[in-house]
């Protein structure tokens, strides 16, 4: 199954162009050289998968960028999404002594990819282990980063890992998740090919939905690998919300990312002021949209977005209501969408409608983004395995269910975080299924 | 206002400030250097004159460091490519528009008497302040570091010479007290030190042929710049600590800013000679060198540049001469520490293994044993489980710092006094001005300078973390 099958689309890379672009050769060396190259040094320390920056940064500085590139993916498999995907400023970036030091943090994110960017562009392949030195077999259900790192890992190390995922492409929320201008398609699709090539086998369009599947699979696999991340997003609930110019922020990425959807114009209304309300809303503004909105039931202080997210937002013009809240989508007579809001205010802890607040919003689109449902369906033929609140509960030194032969990380697992959350996911898993699999034949 | 003029060195030179170009492109022309004492330069020793030289393309090669250029420079250039009459006939008319401004002429001939006779006197009555006879660039091969030829030369220079003869010493030679005091017994007035460092500065790795690749090859060079200044210092000193070789000396070497010259001045040089700086930068350095130099000996109270010239020099002893019972150890502002363990790193790897990261589990003195060294403590950072703070409550617990200093407190390493040994690394590795400083301690102990009480407290204001 190929991995790589959506062409680059010149215009959306004109409209979404990156938040941050390469740094050239000479920059990336006077960057690199102003590393102090800390011992046990904090930005190491901060990242979820512990890429030795330091190590990798000295090795930008005297021209070994393979070296440098190695380094990187000895940690972390997908390298080179998260140099642009990581919210770098509240991992490696803002753990940099630099801070301390009256001066700006190592660029520590272009870097990273300006590393992986030299070694993609030698078309070099990974070195792995010889396939079935070691006698295990996996099976990771779901194409998205956790499960990518962990089938990488493992095959790194001899084992045989294959990646099932339901739709037509790998890579998750990479592929089809991450605002254009952050990670494009292209560059998922890339990194999948990448892992396809170390020998992990890709299973795509395939949807493990029945227990009768699972049975399947642990009858062929020694361990199952659960990276199917969370669920459909969560639903306002009001009335007209099922109607055309509705969709939800991660349809709406997805589509535009994947070319289904090529320009907007008029008023967009996001709801929601997490991190996906904010690249659906500068996604709307890049596509043409003339007015966007993001409302939020809360005030500018409770909102969960980055704090870079929200700068960046508001640079990008996206206009801010606060403690506004929607309780029905209209049409008017001349086909435009009618979101009826209201002003809100929060009385210990419950949202309180403030009467005669009424305000009708006039505008296009509506893109609902107040999170993702815990997964259903597959979760729920877990039968033999402890779920709370919807997330799989496992063992955070390895990734291990309650049942044995099940690991599971990424979203699915840890509710919801960033992309190098899941590969630190996927890797250790990886590592405790290897660390059995040797102890089950010593 | 400290007076930074230059009286009578070697005898005879006057100048506006001890700055001067030293031989070499920067002083190629008399268009260049009346220039250069426009922009401040307090004199200029000419390009070498002899007969005109060859040169090559390219002609330099530099050592950088970390990203900065020019740490080092090599050069391959030879003596002045132009005839004898057109230098002196500009170094004239130079003379006759800056009176003021000393013009030393830097000369090379065949080692025959009536050669340098002639170019000695020629220079001379053109205008020149004073000769500095050059034995010791790349180009002139042994003579560097012969003393019987120097002598001679010397003398030979001085039988004709009414003003100031200076002998340019090479580093090259084995022992430079021998070659100064042989210019010293040949009659020389003073002495200027030191010329160029033979090297081969880099191979290039994609030709493997060493720089600057003159079609194909490369040859060796006189490396100068700010790399060279230690080696510079140290002749510097063993040239004016030996009364046998001490003359006045104009230093040379590495001097880019007004810092260098007043290190030079300190052991021992009247006049110091700038060409790497100003041919990275251009003339324009010399502005602050003047300046610096000036507020320098205004805070510091010196009047004249007599007032400081040698005072360093009684403070230099063989190593048998330092007091052994002198002790310090290092001691780290907490407050400045920024946490990038530099100092745990190199006191580990490259000195007493006497820096820990043990202020939140209880610090512990003593022996190697009892210590995780640098491999223990990295593997503890690179096992533990690191999460990206998502919500605001885990992002304003991750930027909350649980302790009493800017860096939390896990990062800020400890110095075990009892093991340290003083012996200085750590403070010259930290990043961080007047973080760590060396704190004498038994018979020169200041009490003030103690920080072993505030020990007790940090750990009690660090809340235990599960």
């Amino acid at each position: 199954m190929s991995t790589t099958s959506i062409p680059d689309d010149l215009l959306l890379r004109e409209r979404f162009t990156e938040i941050r672009p390469p740094l050239s050769p000479q920059a990336a060396v006077i960057e690199a050289n102003r590393c102090l190259n800390c011992f046990d040094a904090p930005c190491t320390a901060a990242c979820p998968t512990h890429i030795d920056v330091p190590g990798f940064i000295k090795r930008i500085s005297t021209g070994n960028l393979r070296g440098s590139a190695l380094r990187i993916l000895d940690a972390n498999i997908l390298g080179s999404s998260c140099a642009k995907a990581c919210p770098v400023e509240v991992l490696c970036e803002g753990a940099c002594v630099m801070h301390r030091y009256n001066t700006e943090p190592i660029q520590i994110g272009r870097l990273q990819r300006y590393a992986m960017d030299s070694f993609q562009a030698t078309g070099e392949e990974l070195l792995t282990a010889p396939r079935g030195s070691r006698n295990v077999q996996v099976a990771c259900i779901g194409g998205g980063p956790a499960s990518l790192a962990c089938a990488a890992e493992l095959c790194r190390h001899g084992a045989h890992a294959i990646i099932i995922e339901r739709n037509e492409l790998p890579g998750g929320l990479n592929t089809y998740g991450v605002a254009e201008y952050k990670l494009r398609t292209s560059d998922s699709l890339r990194e999948a090919e990448m892992i396809r090539r170390m020998g992990v086998e890709f299973r795509t369009g395939a949807a493990i939905e029945t227990a009768e599947a699972l049975e399947e699979l642990e009858s062929e696999f020694d361990f199952l690998f659960l990276g199917v991340g969370l669920g459909a997003m969560q639903r306002m609930n009001i009335p007209g919300e099922d109607q055309k110019g509705v969709l939800n922020a991660l349809e709406f990425i997805a589509s535009y990312k994947t070319g289904r959807l090529k320009e907007l114009s008029g008023t967009v209304v996001v709801v929601g002021a997490g991190n996906t309300a904010i690249d659906a809303a500068n996604a709307a503004r890049r596509l043409g949209a003339e007015t966007v909105y993001l409302l939020y039931r809360r005030g500018e202080r409770e909102m969960t977005a980055f704090d870079f997210e929200y700068e960046h937002a508001k640079h990008e013009g996206v206009q801010f209501l606060w403690r506004r809240q929607p309780y029905r989508i209209r049409t008017s007579e001349r086909g435009r969408l009618l979101l009826d809001t209201v002003q809100v205010n929060e009385v210990d802890r419950l949202l309180q409608p403030v009467d005669g607040s009424e305000q009708v919003i006039e505008c296009d689109y509506v893109i609902p983004a107040i999170g993702q449902s815990p997964f259903a369906q597959l979760v729920q033929e877990l039968r033999r395995i402890e779920l709370r609140n919807g997330v799989i509960v496992v063992d955070p030194e390895t990734g291990q269910t309650d049942n044995p032969r099940y690991f599971a990380g990424g979203d699915c697992a840890n509710g919801g975080k960033e992309v190098v959350d899941a590969v630190a996911d996927g890797k250790r898993a990886a590592r405790a299924i290897l660390k059995i699999a040797e102890a089950a034949y010593a | 206002m400290p007076d930074i003029r230059v009286h009578q060195f070697a005898g005879k030179i006057d100048g506006p400030n001890p700055f001067w170009l030293a031989s070499g492109p920067v002083s190629n022309k008399g268009e260049q250097i009346m220039r250069a004492f426009d922009a401040g330069w307090g004199g200029a020793v000419w390009k070498t004159i002899g007969d005109p030289a060859t040169n090559t393309s390219p002609r330099y090669s530099s050592v950088d460091w970390n990203g900065h250029r020019m740490m080092g420079l090599s050069s391959i250039e030879r003596i002045s490519d132009r005839p004898i009459e057109e230098n002196l006939r500009e170094l004239a008319e130079v003379k006759r528009y800056y009176p003021y401004h000393p013009i030393i002429a830097s000369l090379m001939a065949e080692s025959v008497r009536e050669s340098w006779h002639e170019i000695a006197q020629r220079a001379e009555d053109a205008g020149a302040d004073g000769l500095e006879l050059n034995f010791s660039g790349s180009q002139a091969g042994s003579l560097s570091q012969d003393p019987e030829r120097t002598e001679m030369i010397t003398a030979w220079v001085k039988e004709k010479a009414r003003i100031p003869v200076l002998v340019k010493l090479s580093p090259n030679a084995t022992n430079i007290r021998v070659v100064a005091a042989a210019a010293r017994r040949g009659g020389a007035d003073g002495l200027s030190a030191i010329n160029t460092v033979n090297s081969i500065p880099r191979i290039d790795l994609d030709t493997l042929v060493p720089e600057p690749n003159v079609g194909g090859a490369g040859t060796y060079g006189g490396f100068a710049g700010p790399a060279v200044k230690p080696i510079a210092l140290n002749i510097v000193q063993q040239i004016m600590s030996d009364p046998a070789s001490a003359l006045p000396l104009s230093g040379i070497g590495g001097i880019s800013t007004w810092r260098d010259a007043v290190e030079f001045m300190l052991l021992g040089c009247t006049t110091v000679q700038v060409c790497t700086a100003a041919m990275h930068y251009g003339y324009r350095v010399v502005e602050d060198m003047a300046e610096g130099l000036e507020n320098w000996m205004r805070t510091k109270g010196f009047a004249t540049l007599e007032d400081l010239r040698g005072l360093s020099l009684q403070r230099v002893t063989g190593w048998e001469g330092l007091n052994r019972d002198y002790k310090v150890v290092a001691h780290i502002n907490e407050q400045k520490c920024i946490g990038c363990g530099l100092c745990q790193i190199s006191c580990w790897d490259g000195a007493n293994q006497c820096i820990h990261s043990d202020r939140v589990s209880g610090p512990v003195n003593g022996r190697i044993e009892l210590h995780d060294g640098p491999p223990t403590v990295e593997f503890r950072s690179r096992t533990s489980i690191a999460t990206t703070p998502v919500t605001r409550q885990e992002r304003a617990a991750a930027a909350s710092n649980h302790g009493p200093y800017p860096t939390p407190l896990a990062k800020i390493p400890r110095v075990d006094e009892t093991e340290c040994t003083g012996c200085n690394l750590c403070a010259l590795v930290c990043p961080v001005d007047e973080c760590i400083t060396m704190v004498p301690v038994g018979q020169n102990a200041r009490p003030e300078h103690r920080g072993q009480s505030s020990l007790a407290s940090e750990i009690a204001a660090e809340p235990q973390r599960s």
